[in-house]
Parts: structure tokens; sequence; C-alpha cells
């Protein structure tokens, strides 16, 4: 039986690497790969302790995540690509225009 | 008591309908149309006083209320009519001059673009004015007396887009807010002291505050003397007197028939009317009579010298106005206010003649001047004909209007009881020296000579007579000066629509005084009698002797005045010159007008310019309101300068931003479980 401390320390790790990779990379589809791993290590952290309290309401919340994320990619590609049509570029440093 | 006819409140009214038709459909519909209404209503309203007239000769006396106006507690409001033999008089004055002066207008402002304008502002100052005397309440009285002066201050800057007919209507509307002010006070001061503002039921008790005090600014005032005061303040402004006299000579901005209706024959006159009409009230108080009559006196006087030196035809006609209002007071202040009302009734005949026919010689030679005139005699004969005798009976010529009611007034002033009859007395005979002298003056350099416009005419406005305000030409001439050249060929008389009303007016000039001819000419002082139930008739002390003496005297002094202006300006024409020169200081100090203007330029303008630019403008305006509309906005901008660095645009700030703020939540929620 692995205990639920190691799930947890995965789940803060991979959050973490999601944190991290959000905050240092510019490319944008890279962040929008850091977003779903954020939402991911949230899936896994809900699951373990899911199984740990015997409750099933921590999974099916994990499977709305997954919905949402799911819909949330789609959108965000769309977006990516709306924008990357215009400005020709998927850095996020070159686009500012919501500066006030 | 009568009941009120239609008759009565189609007086005031056909006026304002005919003002709302002009006001409303002028300008597109009416255009120089615009004549039809204004005259018909006013002719109609004519009619209606005729028969007003006729019920009031009759003995009838209405004091009727229309509907209530404002009721507040005790304070009660009517719009009503008081229709007594006083305001019989001034509802033939009013409708008379009104009506001859419309039909005149329509010759004199044809082709103007404000036609329908001129004719929708007369009419609603004619309705003002009828609601004025016919009221029968103080404060109908005072609604109807901002409601002229609204109407004048119309008309006098009808010439708006020139500055000075502008200013000159700025003017009289401020200089009239002094007066107005001490009336509005003595309004109050009737509803506090009787607790109505009803005249015959403030009338019926006003014995009862004879002798009271009332305690007003830190004196104990005798109440009569405060309440007639105050009341006269008014008087004083609406109808040029001493100090308040300066705006009526500027009024001459507006258009002539302006200045014959309203700065002659009625608005002006309607201090005089104030005075008759609250005459228990000034009867009470020696005090505000010796201050009538004596403030009048010292305007017909000072007035008169002022009209002397003048070249403006229309300036030494108002200043003429001044001086006969000023022996309208002088004869209410010795008590004789039916001489003095039989004076405001021929004056208006006369003195809308001499302004009417003026009016004919601008609209001929299109000056003011008459430096630039002379030898207008044979080019206009119909207006040089009324002007001699509308002169003759402003000048109190035997057997014309002028003279009956001027004589009458010298006469109360001599046989009056009051402590200032003889004093005022003296004065009014000044008066009817330089009444005709002025005058004939102005009719000698006018129609007499040698034409001597024209040449004249390319340095107009450089001041060429030393006059500090130049010759001032009537719009309304100039307007036509396109045409160039003002040579003599171009003279020619007016047309019969200007004419006709002119020979009218004549007439009433000359015989309007015949109903008041005293009873030593043989005459029944039928005017005085009529005027006997209102405002009672003085006790003389004099015998037929005196009065003939007097009378002798003032004819005397009167030919005298027009025996000088014949040798000055028919013989020795260049005498006045040299006596002008030998005399300068006085010269300059009666052209001047006495400085009175410039003093209170120095006492009360320039002060209140100073408080308002660096008072007012500098720190109030400046510093305060603008420091507080300013400021706030200044104070967000600067904020949200700073709060706007925030937000970069970039992705990652928001995104650190947003993970530090969880992380510090966090550390929160841990550290403070």
């Amino acid at each position: 039986m692995v205990p639920l401390q190691w799930y947890l320390w995965l789940s803060i790790a991979v959050f973490s690497i999601g944190v991290l990779g959000f905050l240092s990379r510019r490319n944008i589809i890279i962040m929008l790969m850091s977003i779903e791993l954020m939402l991911n290590a949230v899936n896994i952290s809900l699951i373990s302790f899911s199984h740990y309290i015997q409750d099933l309401r921590g999974q099916i919340l994990a499977f709305f995540v997954i919905a949402v994320a799911a819909a949330e990619a789609a959108i965000g590609l769309a977006i990516i690509i709306a924008l990357f049509r215009n400005k020709a570029t998927a850095n996020v440093d070159e686009i500012r225009e919501m500066r006030g | 008591m009568e009941e009120l006819r239609y008759y009565h409140i189609l007086i005031p009214f056909l006026p304002l309908a005919g003002f709302i038709i002009n006001i409303l459909l002028g300008r597109e519909l009416i255009k120089y149309k615009a004549h039809w209404p204004a005259v018909l209503s006013i002719a109609g309203s004519w009619l209606c006083a005729l028969a007003t007239l006729k019920d009031t000769i009759a003995g009838k006396v209405i004091d009727a209320d229309l509907y209530t106006w404002i009721l507040s507690g005790t304070f009660k409001v009517s719009v009503g009519f008081l229709i007594d033999p006083l305001t019989a008089v001034m509802l033939m004055v009013v409708t008379t001059c009104a009506m001859l002066i419309h039909i005149y207008a329509v010759g004199y402002m044809h082709g103007d673009t404000g036609y329908y304008r001129f004719f929708a502002y007369l009419n609603l100052f004619t309705f003002f004015m009828l609601m004025l005397i016919m009221g029968n309440n103080f404060l109908q009285l005072y609604v109807g007396w901002e409601g002229v002066g609204l109407c004048s201050y119309f008309l006098i800057g009808y010439f708006f887009n020139k500055k000075s007919a502008a200013d000159a209507g700025k003017k009289a509307f401020i200089v009239n807010r002094f007066g107005d002010f001490g009336f509005g006070i003595g309004v109050f001061m009737v509803f506090l002291t009787f607790g109505t503002l009803h005249y015959a039921d403030v009338f019926a008790n006003v014995s009862s505050i004879a002798g009271k005090t009332v305690y007003f600014l830190g004196w104990n005032i005798d109440l009569p003397t405060l309440i007639a005061l105050l009341l006269f303040c008014g008087a004083v402004g609406k109808s040029a007197q001493l100090p308040l006299h300066v705006w009526l000579p500027d009024a001459m901005e507006g258009p002539t028939p302006v200045s014959a209706l309203i700065h002659a024959a009625t608005m002006v006159t309607a201090g005089v009317f104030l005075v008759a009409r609250c005459n228990p009230i000034f009867n009470l108080s020696e005090i505000a009579m010796n201050s009538v009559a004596v403030v009048g006196a010292l305007t017909m006087i000072f007035a008169a010298t002022i009209a002397i030196t003048q070249n403006d035809i229309k300036r030494i006609i108002a200043f003429s106005t001044c001086s006969h209002l000023g022996y309208m007071f002088l004869a209410c202040g010795v008590g004789a206010y039916a001489a003095g009302i039989f004076h405001l009734f021929t004056h208006a005949f006369f003195k809308a003649l001499l302004f009417l026919a003026a009016g004919s010689v601008i609209h001929a030679v299109h000056t003011n001047n008459i430096q630039e005139m002379g030898g207008l005699k044979k080019y206009m004969p119909v207006t040089f004909f009324v002007f001699v005798i509308a002169g003759l009976s402003a000048g109190g010529f035997p057997g014309l209007s002028g003279f009956f009611s001027k004589d009458e007034i010298i006469w109360s002033a001599y046989a009056s009881h009051s402590s200032v009859g003889k004093f005022v007395w003296v004065l009014s005979l000044a008066g009817a020296f330089f009444t005709p002298f002025y005058t004939f003056r102005l009719i000698f350099r006018t129609f007499f000579g040698e034409f001597r416009g024209g040449a004249h005419h390319d340095d107009h406005g450089h001041g060429s007579h030393g006059s500090s305000h130049g010759s001032g030409h009537d719009s309304h001439g100039s307007a036509h000066d396109s045409h160039g050249g003002h040579g003599e060929h171009h003279i020619h008389e007016s047309p019969r629509i200007m004419t006709i009303p002119l020979m009218l007016l004549a007439v009433g000039a000359v015989a309007a005084g015949w109903i008041g001819i005293p009873p030593i000419l043989g005459g029944g002082a039928h005017f005085a009698e009529f005027l006997k139930p209102v405002v009672g008739h003085p006790e003389f002390h004099g015998t037929h002797a005196e009065e003939w003496a007097v009378m002798g005297l003032s004819v005397l002094i009167g030919f005298a005045g027009l025996g000088l202006a014949a040798f000055l300006y028919l013989r020795q024409t260049n005498l006045p010159e040299t006596i002008s020169k030998q005399f300068k200081w006085i010269y300059t100090v009666l052209l001047n007008k006495y400085y009175v203007d410039e003093l209170y330029n120095f006492i009360l303008i320039r002060p209140t310019l100073w408080i308002a630019k660096k008072i007012l403008v500098g720190i109030t305006d400046g510093k305060i309101i603008e420091g507080i509309v300013n400021g706030i906005p200044k104070t967000i901008g600067v904020f949200a300068g700073q709060l706007r660095k925030a937000q970069s645009g970039l992705a990652h700030h928001y995104a650190i931003i947003m993970a530090a703020g969880a992380f510090f939540i966090m550390a929160l929620v841990l550290l403070f479980r």
C-alpha cells in the first residue's frame, strides 16, 4: 500500500512544475501546458484524498476538472490560433495590448 | 361696488394676446405683417378703455378679484382690478399713446429685421403697464412694475448687436434694481404692518399707523415715513429722479417709438402713479412728502440745465422728460396729487409727440446730432409744425395743455401749506425758464438756419464737440447709411403712417389740458374734481390776485426763456459759442451731465469690478472653487497614475502577482489557524 503522503508529494511536485513553468516560460503554448499540469496535480490530490477517506465525491470532482480542462484547452488553443494569425508570434512578451 | 365686465378684463389681455401671436408666429408666418395683431389688439384695448372711462365718469368704482393667485395662511394675493378715476386717467394715457405710437412704429420700423420682435415686445410692455395701473394690490403693481422694466430692457437693447445699445439696456435694468430693492422692502413692510397687500384694506387702516415707530437698522423710525420712503425709492428708480436718473438718457439707444412710449409717456410715469396711488400713506409723513417735493424739484432743475448743452436730439428730450417728471413729483410732494397726475396726462401727449417728431427728423437725416441738422423747416413741414406745437406745449405757452398743468403745479407749490413749498416754487419757476429755452434751442438748431449735415458726417464719432458720448446714432437711421452721402436733396417728409399719429398727438398736446382749466380762467377744473375721490384736494391758501400774479410770472418767465433761445440761436448765432467759451468751466460740467456717470463709475462700478475681478474671480472662483473642482480629479489622476503601472499587459506579471497572492493567503491561513 502506497501511503497518502507519496501521492501528495507527487501532486506538490507536479503543481510546482506547473507554476514554475507558467511563470518562467514565454511561449504561450508551454504556458497553457503548465496550466494543464497544475490542474492535473490538483486531480491527483483529489483522487488520493477521495480514496483515503473512501468518499467518491472527490473523484466526481476530478471528472469535472478534467472536463473543464478539456474545454479550457479547446478555447485556449482557439485563442492562440487567432492570436498567432494576427501577431505571428507565440511569445507573450510581445502581446501587451492590455497595458494600462 | 360694481361687477367686472368683459371689457375691463380685455383691456390688458388683448395686448397679451397680440404679444403671444407675434412671438410664436411672427418669425416664420407673420413677418412684416406683425403690426396687424399688435395695432389691432391695442386699438381694441383702447376701445375697452373708453368704455371703462364712460363707466368711471358715471361714478362707478370697481374693485374686484379675477382669481386668487397666492394663498398661504393669512397671506392672500389676488389678481384683481381696481378701476377708479386715477386708473381711468392712466388707462386713457397708456392706451391712447400706445395705439398712436404703434401706428407710427409701422412706418418707423419698416423693413427692420426684428419687425415682429419689436411689436411683440411693445405689446408685452403694454400688457404689463396695464396690469400695473389696473392692479388692486401691491404685488400685482410690483409684477407689472418689474414687467415693464423687463420690456424696457428688451427694447432699449433692441439693436442688441450694437454695444452701446446693449450696455444701455443693462444700465437701465441695473440702475432700476437699486430703486426696486427699496420698493420691494416697502411692499414687505406694507404686508408686515397691515397683514394684507390689497389697496382698499391697506388704505382703510392707514390711519392706525400714524405716529407708530419701528426698529429698523438700529434706529426707531416713524413707520409711515419708512414705508413711504421705501416705496418712493422704487419711484425714483423707475421715474429717473435724482440720484437714479442716469439710465434714462442712455435709454435713448432704443428705437424712437420706444423712447416715446416707454421713456416718456408711460413707464417712467409709473413712479408718479405709485406716489399718487399711495397718497394715504404719503400724507401721513411730512418728511416723506418733503423728500418727494425736494427730489422732484432738484431733478427738474438738474436735468433742465443739462439739457441746455446737449447735442443729441433724443438726449435733450430725455433730460426734458426727467425734468418734467420732477415737476410731477414736486406737485405730489406738496400734496397736489391731482396737479401731478394732470401734468402726467398732458406730458404724455406733448412729450410722446416731441419724441415721435424727433424720430421723424432722425428718419430723414440719419443722425441724432443737432449740430448736423438745421434748415429742416422747408423739407419737413408737418414734422416742423407738430414739433413747434409740442415745444410750445412743453414750454407752457398759454392756452396749450402744458400750460394748464404746469401752471397748476407752480400755483400748488406756491399756495400749499408744505414747509418746502416756497423753496420748490422758486425752483419750479426756474424750470419754467429753462424748459422753453432748451426746447426752442433744439427747434431753432434743427429746423431753422442752414442745413449743416453732410460735410460733418465723415468725422462723426470723433467727439468733435468734446462730448463724452459722441452723438450716438439711432441704429435704425444708420441702417440706411449704405446709400452714402446725406446731402440736402435726400431729406424728405416722413410717410403718412408716421405723420398722421403725429397730427393726432398734436391735437392732444393742444387740447388735453382743456379738461383741467382752473376756475380763475373760466374753467371748471374738471380733472381735479374727477380725481378728488382718490387723491383728495389739498387746501390752498392764496387769493385770486396771487394766483393771477403767479400765473403771470410763470408765463413771463417762459417767454423770457423762449426769447433768449430765439436771440441766441436765431439772431446772434455766434454768441452761444462765445458764452460757452467764456464760462468754459460751467459749460463742461453741464455737457458732461455734472459728471454723475463718472462719479458712479468711480464710487460704484470700479470698486464692484475690482471686487469681482480680484476677490471673486481671483480668490473665490480662482482659488477656492477651482481648487475644489480641479483638485479632486487631479488627486484621483495622480493616484490612478501610480496604480496603472501595475497593469503592465504582460501575462507573467499577473501570474506572479496571482501566485504571490495565493502563497501569501496560504501563509496567513497557516500562521493564524
